[in-house]
């Protein structure tokens, strides 16, 4: 599904040049639950950002779901992210003025899908997140796991082939992370690959392959058996 | 084009208009303000241009009077300061040699010139007015609207010299009784006996009429005041097509060879030419409307940059929301038409309700002013001036949006993400 070759990435500060990747060497197959750890500093952001096409790459490949991405326009990026990418951030990013239905609906506004498919689509992913009783509440009005269920109903709705998340827990206390990170898992028990940056070593325990970065290289990369969320949420 | 007849499209705009109502509203006042001072002020304009058109309907506007002064020349052996007296024999002359003249029309008067005006008595009431002695065809120059059932002097009047007359509306009021019938009945004019045959609307055509004016048959009015040839003044018409001033330079030099005053001398003869005050008067109205067009433009011109300026701190507010819109797909272009979209509309919204409120401003002046002695009626805005205001709003809201939503699109959508 992702396969990275020999990735470079350095951000001019000024005078300075800040090398943030050295050469990563990466693949994630189909159905992968992925967690990238890593001290801030160590590049998992940005590895994340350029997975993402909100940022390019300066040295080496990218290929998602056997597209080459490279010398991408703001318009192509933009169509591809729309049709490959899910996001999820750790601040959720929902928009205030939009109610939870209205906010899960925003990506298929831009695959100009229709209004009444879009309701529909919209309810069916907000219902696989159990918030469907909150279609039509504002942002302001949920909590903080809610708005991240909605923010990954969001996510979801446009049948993405990679979900990516931003340290998607680390705005929340632990028993609502576990309740996400429960989510998450049933999702990618549907197919569905997923990737995750934290730094919380017991949310990348709930992965199936945890990817650790340091000072911009891959310093581990293991195979785990994953600690289920669900025996943590009542 | 399929973009803006999009209901998701406006669902979307008015979504981020909304979030802000205050301060959308605020903004939206500065072009509603503008294009209301356009409406209210080109429509103003346009009323003061009917009123004065109706001011001086009743004269035909390339009309003019010539009377005659003292010489300031000698000449021929005559003595500066000579009076000059206008003769009967010199309309004949001056119809004669002059071709764009249509009509010439001698008149006399009492009571304007600083002599004493007529008085006129019926019964115990009496008063003081103007006594006019008029040809027929000074109505060709001049309209005067005959109440009901009367009629102006004739040329069996003139050739008669029959002692009929022509009264004003004020002093039918002032010398009848409320609801009498004036026609047929008779008034003494300085002692003399006159048969009533018609009374005259008033309406203000520039020069010394009023509402009292009595108007008698020029033969009349000579045995009246034994006045023999002499004629005050000549109100003269020429062709639609003529030059005004040219036919006024030459009636006075005709009337300089006529009275043997030199030709150099500019005094002896005096004129006034309606058609040149009609022509300022006008240029006045035009230049009201040109400077209403300027201003109200330049007020439109504030306000929208009032909204390209709100619309860029909008745009700065909700840099993560378009990081997050570019994150689920948004393309630049969506970002960018969403934006200028949201411009014009508020642009467009503000036009039309400022049209509304200059429309209905301008009806609240006119009925207002409906019943007053002030020269303004049926202000209008014409339709293409009012789409063509529209017009450039469109165009200056796109403009000026383009701003903001270039701002927007050069954000890059990691960085509006990280922005916290």
């Amino acid at each position: 599904m992702i396969e990275i070759k020999d990735l470079h990435k350095s951000y001019k500060m000024g005078s300075n040049t800040l090398h943030v990747l050295k050469g990563i060497n990466f693949s994630v197959e189909d159905g992968e639950l992925v967690a990238i750890m890593g001290s801030s500093g160590s590049g998992k952001s940005t590895l994340l950002n350029i997975l993402g096409m909100l940022d390019v790459l300066d040295e080496g490949s990218y290929t998602l779901d056997g597209v080459p991405i490279k010398n991408m326009n703001e318009t192509k990026a933009a169509q591809y992210r729309n049709k490959f990418l899910g996001f999820v951030f750790q601040s959720f990013n929902l928009i205030n003025y939009k109610t939870a239905a209205e906010n899960v609906s925003l990506p298929l506004y831009y695959q100009k899908v229709g209004r009444r498919e879009r309701q529909e689509k919209a309810l069916k992913y907000l219902e696989q997140v159990g918030l469907k009783e909150w279609a039509g509440h504002l942002p302001s009005e949920l909590s903080g796991g809610q708005k991240q269920r909605v923010a990954i109903a969001r996510a979801m709705a446009a049948e993405p082939k990679v979900l990516l998340a931003d340290e998607p827990t680390g705005a929340l206390d632990s028993k609502t992370s576990y309740e996400v990170m429960d989510l998450i898992q049933k999702i990618n028990d549907a197919g569905n690959t997923i990737l995750i940056v934290t730094h919380e070593p017991d949310i990348a325990k709930m992965c199936k392959r945890i990817v650790h970065l340091k000072d911009g290289v891959i310093i581990e990369d293991e195979k785990i058996t994953q600690v289920r969320a669900s025996q943590y949420v009542q | 084009m399929r973009f803006i007849f999009d209901t998701n499209t406006w669902q979307e705009i008015f979504g981020s208009i909304g979030k802000n109502r205050t301060r959308t509203i605020i903004t939206v006042i500065g072009v509603l303000w503008g294009i209301f001072i356009y409406i209210a002020l080109s429509g103003a304009a346009k009323g003061m241009d009917n009123g004065f058109e109706e001011v001086f309907e009743n004269v035909a506007k390339n009309s003019m009077f010539v009377w005659a002064q003292n010489t300031s020349m000698p000449y021929e052996g005559f003595r500066t300061g000579r009076p000059i007296q206008l003769k009967l024999e010199d309309a004949t002359s001056i119809k004669n040699r002059i071709p764009e003249i249509q009509y010439i029309a001698p008149r006399n008067v009492r009571g304007v010139f600083g002599d004493a005006p007529g008085t006129i008595v019926r019964g115990q009431k009496f008063g003081s007015y103007n006594v006019y002695g008029d040809f027929p065809v000074f109505t060709k120059i001049t309209t005067k609207k005959i109440y009901d059932g009367g009629r102006f002097i004739n040329d069996a009047d003139i050739e008669q010299a029959r002692k009929v007359c022509v009264i004003g509306e004020r002093t039918e009021k002032e010398l009848f009784e409320k609801g009498e019938m004036p026609i047929g009945k008779f008034i003494r004019i300085d002692n003399v006996f006159f048969q009533v045959v018609g009374v005259h609307k008033f309406s203000q055509g520039g020069g010394f009429d009023s509402d009292g004016d009595i108007f008698i048959p020029f033969s009349t009015y000579r045995k009246l005041y034994n006045s023999g040839n002499n004629v005050g003044w000549f109100s003269i018409a020429a062709y639609d097509d003529a030059d005004v001033l040219k036919v006024e330079e030459s009636v006075k030099t005709l009337l300089k060879s006529i009275h043997r005053v030199n030709p150099e001398d500019e005094r002896a003869f005096g004129s006034f030419n309606l058609g040149e005050i009609f022509g300022r008067v006008s240029g006045f109205a035009k230049g009201l409307t040109f400077l209403s067009l300027v201003v109200g433009i330049a007020t439109i011109l504030a306000g929208v940059i009032g909204i390209g300026n709100i619309l860029l701190i909008s745009v700065k507010e909700r840099t993560k929301e378009i990081g997050v819109r570019r994150a689920l797909g948004a393309t630049p272009r969506e970002v960018r038409a969403q934006i200028i979209l949201e411009s014009v509309f508020l642009t467009v919204t503000a036009g039309i309700m400022g049209i509304i409120l200059g429309a209905v401003v301008l009806t609240i002046i006119n009925n207002a002013t409906q019943d007053l002695d002030f020269p303004y009626s049926n202000p209008t805005v014409p339709i293409p001036y009012v789409i063509g205001a529209l017009a450039i709003m469109v165009i200056l809201g796109t403009l000026i949006g383009l701003i903001p939503a270039q701002r927007a699109v050069s954000i890059k959508p990691i960085d509006a993400l990280r922005e916290e």
